[in-house]
């Protein structure tokens, strides 16, 4: 097996372990670290197939690659607003929940 | 060999992966992710992507991980009751049939991908030339696909925007987080004074070999980022105050700059953002001396976050007068 292939096949388990973090773990720090996972693991397939693309000289296409940069980049923006919005829940309800319903000691 | 090697380094990545989602508290989780996002880089490498690695190294390890143990910290008190919210069995196991089955079904995408692989990497190199830079992924960040990179720097702002609207009214135009407090004598402020003027060289090296080697405004823009965020944690200077004109105008000045250049492009050579023959390099490094200001003040002010003290009530009250 070639490595971009290898490699393709552990982004999409990838993808698999961060939805199942994203569905699993109630705090919404936690999931959001599961989902950057997931979506790192949706960089990784993207990284793979820029690999597959190689010619004309060049190590891998990089028309993808050039698009990772900024997905990288537009990932960490995403991630800061959202903990940014998750400190102000915090602040302004003093619990991190995300359940419909009241806790029973409320 | 090779194939070796990247097995054992997918196997460590997915290892990781499975643990930072399972960890018990998320204190390890953050832990697990940032030794994740530096494993990460190692598979760029091995995917041929040497400025995709810089990137994921800089920016998806070191400040995601630094945003992520920041609000760890400031979250210890919530993660005991969000424990007694944890999912049933039965959400568990169709959890994880959903999970099995999105992997299994993009593996076989993967499997059944079209050989050879459609590419444009012919195209790009044909066409390089044309731009004056070296460096491919500058070439298609700034020239042939410079529309997304405007619209990236944009995100940005807005981002920025919506982080600081996240503030309380009474904390508006004030400065982001707690002022940190160190020993003046210590070991952070002695490499707080010590590593800058070593930074700053790295990032303005990187910046500037962009144009024709690995690195470029992003990965430069996050280590001058990194060492003026570890200048303000070893308290050798504070946050700035959102409400001052030089932050708000660093902020847009990228953008602007950007913006003007595309319509230049209109103007001399018929398209927006097109480049006249033989100023492609020029208006290139203008943009890149525009935007790398403004993507060094916002990759730091996200990582200090809303503001949360210092807010200017008198403004606030004639504001709502």
């Amino acid at each position: 097996m070639n490595v971009e292939t290898l490699f393709a096949l552990c982004a999409c388990a990838l993808v698999g372990i961060g939805l199942y973090g994203l569905i699993t773990q109630p705090h919404p720090l936690r999931k959001l670290v599961a989902f950057n996972i997931m979506g790192s693991g949706v960089f990784v397939l993207f990284g793979a197939l820029a690999k597959r693309g190689a010619a004309a000289g060049m190590a891998a296409d990089p028309v993808p690659q050039a698009l990772l940069i900024t997905a990288i980049v537009v990932a960490f923006a995403a991630t800061a607003v959202t903990v940014a919005l998750l400190l102000r829940l915090i602040e302004s309800t003093d619990t991190a929940s995300l359940a419909d319903e009241p806790s029973a000691g409320d | 060999m090779t194939t070796l090697v990247g097995g054992v380094v997918a196997l460590l990545l997915l290892w990781l992966a499975l643990w930072t989602v399972v960890a018990r508290d998320a204190f390890l989780a953050v832990a697990g992710f940032v030794v994740y996002g530096l494993l990460l880089s190692l598979v760029w490498v091995r995917l041929a992507g040497i400025d995709v690695a810089l990137t994921e190294a800089a920016i998806g390890g070191g400040l995601t991980g630094a945003l992520l143990l920041g609000a760890v910290g400031r979250l210890r008190g919530t993660e005991v009751a969000a424990a007694a919210e944890r999912s049933g069995a039965g959400t568990r196991v169709v959890a994880m049939v959903l999970s099995v089955a999105v992997s299994v079904v993009l593996a076989l995408c993967v499997l059944a991908l079209p050989e050879p692989a459609p590419t444009l990497a012919p195209q790009v190199a044909r066409m390089l030339p044309s731009t004056g830079v070296g460096n491919p992924i500058t070439g298609v960040l700034l020239a042939f696909r410079a529309l997304d990179t405007l619209l990236e720097a944009i995100v940005l702002v807005i981002a920025l925007v919506g982080v600081w609207s996240l503030a309380p009214d009474r904390f508006w135009g004030g400065r982001p987080g707690l002022r940190y407090m160190t020993d003046p004598d210590g070991i952070l402020a002695y490499l707080a004074r010590l590593l800058p003027p070593i930074g700053i060289v790295v990032g303005m090296y990187l910046f500037w070999a962009g144009a024709d080697h690995p690195g470029g405004k992003f990965q430069s823009a996050t280590i001058l980022a990194a060492m003026w965020m570890l200048v303000q944690m070893a308290g050798l200077a504070d946050a700035p105050r959102i409400d001052n004109r030089w932050v708000r105008g660093g902020v847009v000045i990228g953008p602007l700059a950007f913006v003007a250049v595309g319509v230049l492009g209109a103007w001399t050579a018929g398209a927006f953002l097109g480049y006249p023959d033989g100023w492609a390099k020029p208006m290139i490094v203008a943009i890149e001396i525009a935007l790398l200001p403004t993507l060094v003040l916002i990759l730091a002010l996200l990582l200090n976050g809303a503001p949360a003290r210092g807010g200017d009530l008198t403004a606030l009250r004639s504001s709502r007068r």
